[in-house]
């Protein structure tokens, strides 16, 4: 790169309060970054790097290893500046509101950090049941925890996300439909609102996708499932409330009408949040469903995850669950493989360190936490709709509320908003509203918080088109250009210095 | 806000006042006015599960926690135990990066981005091929999505799957998983002494198979020794070469693009997770040639409106938020967090400290191997050639037994035959290798 420091970085400097956020009269946010000879925080690699004689230096005849290994090279001091520097290039749940919709990106208690650290629960997977009967124990009583918050009579832990619990909801569907010899059945059925997993779940298990659209009111349209269902259907997968926020009213008649095709009922538990307390999956006929752990039990993000996703079925479908599973007999805990098992979706049982934080969550809130999150979900995301100009067609809503910027770019709006010291919406998801600001501010925000968050919906859409496209400019890094990122794929290091 | 909190779960911070006047604003009287539930499906029983204080919980998950036996693990087989230092769980920890999510935002997530983007340059360097992702679950996910891959990439009209027939049952079964909805089977290809058969192998890759799964080191320990003749067997049949490796085993073993691998994918958390009961990092680095392919998060570099290097991620019209059933992949939430910290331990090891560690133990596994074959009715190892980190035994009494007896001492090992035992020395001290000696010479006498 050439250039001089000089000709960059003006915008970075120009808060003069001519961008709207005039200082200390409007909440705004300035990331810190570090900025050396014209370019933020450097690579590992470019603070200095050391080759390593591989042949020289391994016990292993040359055969059998490589030459040279290079690699990045820093002592302890600046590789914790380094790390330190780049965690305050990130906006966390920890730094302001995040309502980041269908995302529930909760406060994540601090305390279940620690009961993740026991030393005691660093286990390896091929111990002896007999001794890790503590481990498995906390794996029992977490399955009995999610059986009874979602209704549902067996548990499996193994899937690591939402995606994989869905896979698995799916291959499970398959298992069954083979079991009782109905092999035809080739389609699975999503909404058109659903997220994007659900049809590359369907799709990844061999399923064609049949899509569905929404009624008027952004529900599922019973005629259309109607004629979306046959002895073909393998299973309508559906979350509930649904992502505009809706509850799903018709669900019994959904699931009367799926079943009636020997269909399942598949219970997407993204937005379950929503519901914690006042209305389970079991109860409203779903035969199958994935806990997103990360969102609802608030486990750490981390980034984009480790999450869990484990999945609750009815008795009926226990049988097919994944291997293996914890139970509970006279003498202890066991590991055993249910009769007609899909097998593993996980080399071994899914992500421990995320499963111990949830049953440390769940512990903690009990049922009147998990009722009282429900309800303050609910409340808040009411509360900040309330307060903002944007139109939000559908409703009434629960735990988030799908806004439309109208004319205003959806992701101009959400950078713009990145400004006034908070994350924005998820965007431009669901497609049904045009210019879609998704919106979930989740339980942990109060008042306070939420007027901010609506100051900041206001700004941005006070904004004109040219501010709105030149923002954001008090965030670590300014606009990045990802079209031509995408052009001119750089994925390493490597790549850039071949330059 | 003043006043008094009558909240049920102490992370709502609302105080009575507070949410009297939200719901004044809102227009409604209650909470419960908000909810659109039909009264046939609202639950109004309860869960049964009390609450608890912080220390309570605490002392909950501890006390159960302390349940378990406090074994020293000779333990691998896909999931190891290094020691992690210390500053990857104090940095790691913070919580920018803890609580943040997928970089939806790149101009407020920067500083994930960039270490993501190390990660997979780190991984480029150790496989030697051009693309890294930015994580898959696990191991045997990563394996289930290279069969995936193969399938879309494919030159042969073939539909088999190579896998070794030692392969380990959690990783064969997520394969099978993977590829139940395409046309592809999954066959084993025979292995003796822990290594390919590559005589057998030979005979099996044709134009019908369009992947071939070989890992080195195998679970039994052995390094693979003829990864170069069967890359080319592999790579003239048209098929994918998928190896199977981690970041400590390819810091000294043979550079996977100098032996023809289309793929590799194995366990990063080898690096950056200490014992987690399976938990993983799935890698998965394959050719430029399959970028559009390649399933996952990928992190490139673009520039911001500074004109200063910035990051995001790129390429996403591969991923299921964009192309839904199209997509490579249904891989949303990945495994990031876990590639930050093995990142944190590459760059805490440096280039020599790496080696120091993947060579150590090939010398700490053949004394350890030496030691045990000392003792009466003990043979190890089992297999020929060299190990990386662990290796078989064999013992002439039944294993079981062997290694219950061994427990009552103090040591966890893996049966994996009637008169064979498995033991690892990743993590472990080089006196609880002393410990480990001694009380197996006691077991045996
Ligand atoms: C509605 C919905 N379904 C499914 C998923 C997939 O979950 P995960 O990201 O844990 O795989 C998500 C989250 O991202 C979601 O919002």
């Amino acid at each position: 790169m050439t250039g001089s420091n000089e000709s960059r970085g003006e915008r970075v400097s120009a808060f003069d309060g001519s961008d709207g956020c005039d200082d200390g009269q409007v909440a705004h946010y300035d990331q810190a970054r570090f900025v050396q000879n014209g370019e933020y925080e450097p690579l590992l690699n470019e603070k200095g790097t050391a080759a390593v004689d591989v042949n020289e230096a391994s016990p292993l005849p040359d055969e059998l290893t490589r030459d040279t290994l290079e690699l990045p090279s820093l002592s302890e001091p600046e590789l914790v500046r380094h790390y330190t520097r780049l965690s305050q290039m990130i906006y966390g749940i920890d730094t302001g509101p995040y309502p980041l919709g269908s995302c529930t990106m909760k406060y994540n208690p601090k305390f279940i950090e620690d009961v993740a650290a026991l030393e005691t629960g660093a286990v390896h997977p091929d111990r002896s049941a007999d001794s890790i009967q503590g481990t498995l124990e906390v794996l029992y009583q977490l399955q009995d925890y999610l059986g009874r918050i979602g209704g549902m009579d067996a548990v499996t832990l193994q899937p690591p996300a939402g995606a994989a619990g869905e896979f698995v909801g799916i291959r499970i569907a398959s298992a069954y439909h083979d079991h009782n010899g109905e092999d035809q059945r080739d389609e699975v059925i999503v909404p058109e609102s659903a997220h994007g997993t659900n049809f590359a779940t369907a799709a990844l298990g061999g399923y064609e996708v049949v899509t569905l659209p929404s009624d008027d009111g952004g529900r599922v349209d019973l005629e259309a499932l109607e004629a979306a269902l046959s002895e073909r259907t393998a299973a309508l997968m559906l979350t509930n409330p649904n992502t505009l926020g809706l509850f799903e009213r018709d669900i019994e008649e959904i699931a009367t009408m799926v079943h009636d095709a020997g269909g399942l009922l598949y219970y997407d538990g993204a937005n379950l949040n929503a519901l914690l307390g006042r209305a389970r999956p079991g109860d409203m006929g779903f035969d199958v469903m994935h806990y997103n752990v990360h969102k609802t039990f608030a486990t750490p993000h981390g980034g984009g995850g480790p999450g869990a996703g484990p999945v609750g079925v009815v008795d009926e479908l226990a049988p097919f669950l994944p291997r293996p599973r914890v139970r509970e007999e006279c003498d202890g805990f066991e590991l055993f493989d249910p009769e007609h098992s899909i097998g593993h979706v996980h080399g071994f049982q899914g992500n421990w360190l995320v499963l111990v934080k949830t049953f440390a969550y769940i512990a903690r809130l009990g049922d009147e936490g998990l009722l009282d999150a429900s309800a303050k979900s609910v409340l808040n995301a009411n509360y900040l709709a309330s307060q903002i100009d944007y139109e939000v067609p559908y409703g009434p809503f629960h735990h988030e509320f799908v806004a439309s910027a109208g004319d205003q770019d959806a992701a101009d709006v959400a950078k713009r908003m990145l400004d006034f010291g908070v994350h924005p919406p998820t965007t431009k998801w669901p497609e049904i509203v045009r210019e879609a600001l998704m919106t979930e501010p989740t339980e942990v925000e109060n008042k306070t918080t939420l007027d901010t968050l609506a100051a900041a919906f206001q700004h941005a859409g006070d904004s004109d088109t040219e501010t709105l496209e030149s923002a954001p400019t008090r965030t670590a890094a300014g606009r990045i250009d990802q079209t031509s990122a995408a052009r001119n794929p750089r994925l390493s290091w490597q790549a850039l210095s071949d330059e | 806000m003043n006043g008094t909190r009558t909240s049920g779960s102490p992370y709502a911070p609302h105080t009575d006042e507070e949410t009297a006047t939200m719901l004044q604003a809102i227009g409604v009287e209650s909470v419960d006015d908000l909810f659109d539930i039909p009264p046939g499906v609202r639950f109004d029983d309860e869960f049964g599960i009390d609450a608890r204080t912080e220390r309570e919980t605490r002392a909950l998950v501890r006390d159960l926690l302390e349940r378990n036996d406090d074994l020293t693990e000779l333990l691998g087989r896909g999931h190891y135990g290094y020691y992690v230092p210390s500053l990857v769980d104090h940095l790691a920890d913070r919580s920018e990066f803890l609580t943040s999510y997928t970089q939806y935002q790149p101009e407020v997530s920067q500083g994930f981005l960039q270490a993501l983007f190390e990660y997979q340059s780190l991984l480029v360097e150790l496989t030697g091929l051009e693309i890294a992702n930015c994580s898959m679950y696990d191991a045997a996910t990563a394996l289930g999505e290279a069969a995936t891959l193969a399938e879309r990439v494919r030159d042969t009209s073939g539909h088999r799957v190579l896998v070794p027939d030692n392969i380990l049952d959690g990783r064969r079964s997520t394969l099978e998983n993977y590829v139940a909805g395409t046309d592809l089977v999954v066959e084993t290809y025979p292995t003796t002494g822990g290594t390919v058969d590559v005589q057998t192998l030979e005979s099996q890759v044709d134009e019908g198979v369009v992947m071939c799964y070989v890992e080195s080191p195998t679970v039994r320990g052995v390094i693979e020794p003829n990864l170069d003749s069967i890359g080319s067997l592999i790579g003239d049949a048209d098929a994918l070469f998928v190896l199977g490796s981690d970041p400590v085993a390819l810091a000294i073993l043979e550079r996977p693009a100098d032996v023809g691998a289309d793929v590799v994918i194995g366990d990063a958390s080898v690096l950056g997770l200490p014992t987690s009961y399976g938990m993983g990092l799935g890698l998965f680095a394959t050719r430029e040639g399959y970028l559009r392919q390649v399933p996952g998060r990928l992190v490139g570099v673009g520039e911001d409106a500074n004109g200063r290097r910035a990051f995001t991620l790129t390429l996403q019209t591969r991923e299921q938020h964009i192309r839904r059933e199209r997509a490579t992949s249904n891989i949303c939430t990945n495994q990031a967090w876990v590639a930050l910290r093995t990142a944190m331990h590459v760059g805490a090891l440096g280039p020599d400290g790496l080696v120091d560690l993947a060579s150590r133990d090939v010398t700490r596994a053949a004394d350890l191997a030496e030691r045990i074959d000392d003792l009466v009715g003990v043979t190890a190892p089992v297999d020929d050639g060299h190990h990386l980190r662990e290796f078989v035994i064999r013992v002439d009494q039944p294993a079981r037994a062997i290694a219950t007896d061994l427990k009552e001492r103090g040591y966890a090992v893996h049966v994996v035959g009637d008169h064979q035992l498995q033991a690892c020395v990743a993590g472990a001290t080089d006196d609880e290798l002393d410990g480990f000696v001694a009380a197996f010479e006691e077991v045996v006498a």
